[in-house]
């Protein structure tokens, strides 16, 4: 009972696996540290890097001087959930705000996992909120009930006379009071939690965090130059790495001419790996340098799938693909019988859209801090990582020892958007190859360079879509065939597999999810042109509500309806979309011209949050330039947990779609990224962004995502919107001058 | 041979060789982390810095072009983020992930010590030098203004 829960977890061997309630309080004991003397501001709670006093639970322990430190789970990429999801527990807990402190939990799945992603740690998705909300909601309420309990023994009364104000356990009757930090000096953990129902938690009404706005804990050191990401961190004794990677995925170094590299200032070592040339040298800059130098002297088998492979032509067989229905194809899903509808059919419309591929272009290059040790048999890593599993996961596979071996520091991410929880921790593996190369620890950083043409990208994606209509020209049946590049057999053949085969990070959002239209087809035609792939922010959503939402304006245009009275009609049956749409419509005056510009409309529902929007655009016709100039958005996700933080995810989510839409694109030559930086992979500035008009609305629906939910919104509000303007549609993105101007031509 | 500057006030030496951005001075030697690397090649401004007052891409800068001039950081801003654009910042919410929200300010510093009352286009032509890919923009906008506001 004195083991400090994360190592005694983290020490069970499989078979001692433990149920998450006995090893909620059950393995709990007494931890005593000094109180880091962080400054902060009354009324705010703080970023910690340990947890001080008694651990009352694996997410809890609670100091004499009241502080409470709360685990939070997920990893912060800027989402905001390493607040968000301490607050849940806080809120149940009834703590006061100002004394918590956060600390990321150490990587024990069976503690801390992600219920909504098998119970590995893992932060994607935006689903962080949604899976956790419930059980941290119990598991706050389970460590309040046990303070209520030692504070009834200790007064001599029974625990349904007392009640909590923030941090405090009080009794009425007697007017006595004793403080969070006062109970824990004596507090007695029982072996087991104790039972709290759902009905006993807090209502709606009752909270005291949950929808109000806090500041986010980490966030003052954000402006102070004091936020800690990986490639910060120094280590003694450490060298700097740079990776020369092989051009196309599956490829190796075959001849290495290192004399270039070895006339650099000085010394440097050159590593062959088994995907690239590693280089170790005393500074980054010389790292950079001899990478350089070495770019032209090294040659590459021609090994993997890629070579030869050119994204324009690979679009054109895909579009093609797409349309030609004698081309096999994998059901994603369907209701009713859309083929034998489509035969029936009075009238039909058939289009064709296209979707490059993109980069996430988090602004922190991707890196990684290892340390192995001198008989290879423990290594310890300093990583942004959307996964701290798969962060302990494979650098164990990789070095042939056990999962705990391995130590992590989880630090704050300088973006994700997706690309730090593939299987294969790329940047990480880096890191731990060249350390053990090396004997000490090595700091590897990737340049932008590094980043671009060695991303994993978006998929391209081609959609035919057919709608057929009946007599009086209702929209009864929708058949959509999508040709894409594989993502999951690539990024995660792990939960791929776990998911039966199903990639559901190139199909989600194919559906015409709260839709009601009769009969509905999609599939699938599965792709693998050896391109790195991977999630970005909004997923499979982005393309294919793309072609979605812009078909049925499409359709609505044809038929001379309003687009936005033609989504109520088919939406009259999911109440909470109709008032997103409605609310959106009224904050943009929809229905009311504007001169020299053009309004659009999209909307949808991702992974239940309802979102709508509205972009206003003008082209310039001499350059092809659209500009958006507003941008009216609102989100339903239920219970908004941090409602500023949902306007401001959803801003960050409407800028990134705009990239997406206007100017982002990757394409590849003989296999390889054509991009190098951000000069020619351009992502929206300042000057770019439209002005944003974001209503949340919250309901007291169970939580939903906020992360990218408007992300799939802007592409096709804007297609529709330049189409309401100049009677052009634009069907390929992104919607970059050159095609719109070829468009418009 | 040793390249000496002055860094948030103090005096500073580096033997890194003389073409070394000053970046990796900064935050490797120095270890002022703040500064971050985004692009090295001066489009993304998070590697931004004060040298004789006013901005500058310390990646695009070489060691050998600030001898015996001064570079302000972000830790340099203020001793206790009480800068008018810091405490700003956090009123407004504005970091994300907050890596490029250092060059952000130190723009926005730059920009204030030139033109103390901006206009809502003047901070976005001069704040479009830096990309913020979390897309906090419109808050950026409202810090500086609020920070104009409150000098």
């Amino acid at each position: 009972m004195t083991q400090h829960v994360a190592v005694g977890a983290l020490n069970a061997s499989p078979s001692q696996v433990l149920s998450r309630r006995q090893v909620m309080l059950g393995a709990a004991g007494l931890t005593f540290a000094v109180a880091l003397g962080v400054d902060r501001p009354a009324g705010a709670a703080a970023l910690a890097t340990e947890r001080t006093g008694k651990a009352l639970s694996p997410w809890v322990s609670i100091a004499a001087d009241g502080t409470v430190t709360i685990m939070s789970p997920a990893t912060e990429m800027g989402q905001g959930s390493m607040t968000s999801l301490p607050l849940i527990i806080a809120e149940e807990l009834d703590a006061d705000w100002s004394k918590v402190r956060v600390v990321p939990a150490p990587p024990v799945d069976a503690i801390y996992g992600n219920p909504g992603f098998g119970g590995m740690m893992y932060t994607a998705g935006s689903n962080a909120v949604t899976s956790y909300y419930r059980p941290l909601r119990i598991f706050g309420a389970q460590v309040r009930r046990v303070l209520l309990d030692n504070a009834g023994k200790k007064l001599g009364v029974p625990v349904e006379e007392l009640a909590t104000e923030p941090s405090a356990v009080v009794h009425a009757k007697s007017g006595r009071k004793l403080s969070y930090g006062e109970i824990a000096a004596f507090a007695e953990i029982p072996a087991k939690a104790p039972e709290v129902k759902p009905e006993a938690l807090k209502k709606p009404g009752e909270f005291r965090l949950i929808g109000k706005d806090v500041r986010r804990v980490e966030l003052p050191g954000k402006v102070n130059g004091s936020a800690r990401y990986s490639i910060d961190v120094q280590v003694p004794n450490m060298l700097y790495g740079a990776v020369l990677r092989a051009p196309v995925e599956g490829s190796v170094p075959d001849k290495i001419d290192d004399a270039k590299a070895k006339v650099i200032a000085g010394p440097v070592t050159i590593v062959r790996l088994p995907y690239g040339v590693g280089v170790l040298a005393d500074t980054p800059w010389a790292a950079f340098e001899a990478r350089r130098a070495l770019t032209q002297s090294v040659t590459w088998s021609r090994t993997g799938t890629a070579w030869g492979f050119d994204s324009d032509k690979g679009m054109e067989r895909f579009a093609a693909d797409a349309k030609n229905l004698a081309r096999g194809a994998t059901e994603w899903s369907r209701v009713g019988d859309t083929r034998g509808e489509m035969q029936k059919a009075s009238s039909a419309l058939e289009v064709e859209y296209r979707c490059d591929y993109a980069y996430h272009a988090q602004m922190e290059p991707l890196n990684a801090i290892a340390s192995v040790s001198q008989s290879g048999d423990s290594v310890e890593i300093w990583a942004g990582t959307q996964s701290q599993s798969i962060a302990c996961e494979a650098p164990a596979k990789v070095l042939g020892i056990p999962r705990d071996k391995v130590k992590l520091n989880d630090m704050l991410m300088g973006g994700g958007f997706g690309r730090r929880g593939n299987r294969d921790v790329d940047f990480i593996i880096d890191a731990v190859l060249l350390s053990k190369e090396a004997g000490r620890p090595v700091k590897v950083i990737w340049t932008r360079e590094d980043d671009v043409h060695n991303g994993r990208f978006r998929p391209i994606s081609a959609h035919y879509l057919k709608a057929g209509f009946d007599p009086s020209g209702k929209l009864t049946a929708w058949h959509h065939r999508i040709a894409v590049d594989r993502v999951g057999p690539y990024m995660d053949p792990v939960r791929y597999q776990m998911s039966g085969g199903k990639d559901f990070i190139a199909m989600l959002g194919a559906d015409l999810q709260g839709y009601d239209v009769p009969h509905q087809l999609v599939e699938q035609l599965y792709r693998d042109t050896g391109v790195r792939t991977n999630p970005l922010r909004g997923i499979s959503f982005t393309a294919n509500k793309f072609a979605t939402e812009t078909f049925l304006d499409e359709i609505a245009v044809k038929r001379g309806i309003d687009p936005v009275k033609f989504r109520l009609e088919l939406l009259k049956n999911t109440p909470r979309a109709v008032k997103v749409v409605e609310r959106v419509a009224e904050m943009a005056n929809w229905g009311k011209n504007r001169e020299g510009r053009g309004l659009g409309f999209a909307f949808l529902d991702y992974s239940g949050s309802q979102v709508a929007g509205i972009a206003e655009v003008s082209v310039d016709r001499n350059n092809g330039q659209i500009k958006v100039h507003d941008f009216w958005c609102t989100i339903d996700c239920g219970v908004a947990v941090q409602p500023d933080n949902v306007a401001a995810q959803t801003e960050s989510s409407i800028v990134y779609g705009l990239g997406m839409s206007l100017s982002e694109r990757i394409s590849v030559k003989d296999g390889m990224v054509e991009q190098s930086n951000f000069y020619d992979y351009r992502v929206p500035r300042m000057n770019e962004v439209p002005a944003m008009h974001i209503e949340v609305i919250a309901t007291d629906n169970h939580p939903t995502g906020a992360g990218q939910m408007a992300t799939p919104l802007i592409a096709p509000a804007i297609s529709s919107a330049v189409m309401q303007l100049t009677g052009v549609r634009l069907r390929h993105t992104p919607f970059t001058p050159e095609r719109v101007k070829a468009a418009l031509a | 041979m040793a390249i000496d500057f002055i860094v948030n006030g103090k005096g500073a030496s580096t033997d890194a060789p003389p073409a070394t951005p000053l970046l990796w001075v900064l935050r490797e030697g120095l270890k002022l982390t703040g500064t971050k690397f985004g692009c090295g090649t001066g489009l993304c401004g998070a590697c931004m810095v004060h040298i004789d007052g006013k901005r500058a891409f310390s990646c695009q800068t070489q060691v050998s072009e600030i001898a015996g001039k001064s570079v302000t950081t972000i830790e340099g801003l203020s001793v206790d983020s009480s800068h008018p654009l810091q405490k700003a910042w956090l009123a407004e919410h504005v970091p994300q992930c907050g890596y490029c929200q250092s060059g952000q300010i130190m723009s926005a510093a730059d920009l204030l010590s030139q033109n103390p009352q901006p206009t809502r286009a003047q901070i976005i032509e001069h704040m479009s030098t830096n990309i913020c890919r979390c897309g906090t923009y419109q808050r950026i906008v409202r810090a500086v203004e609020r920070a104009a506001r409150e000098v």
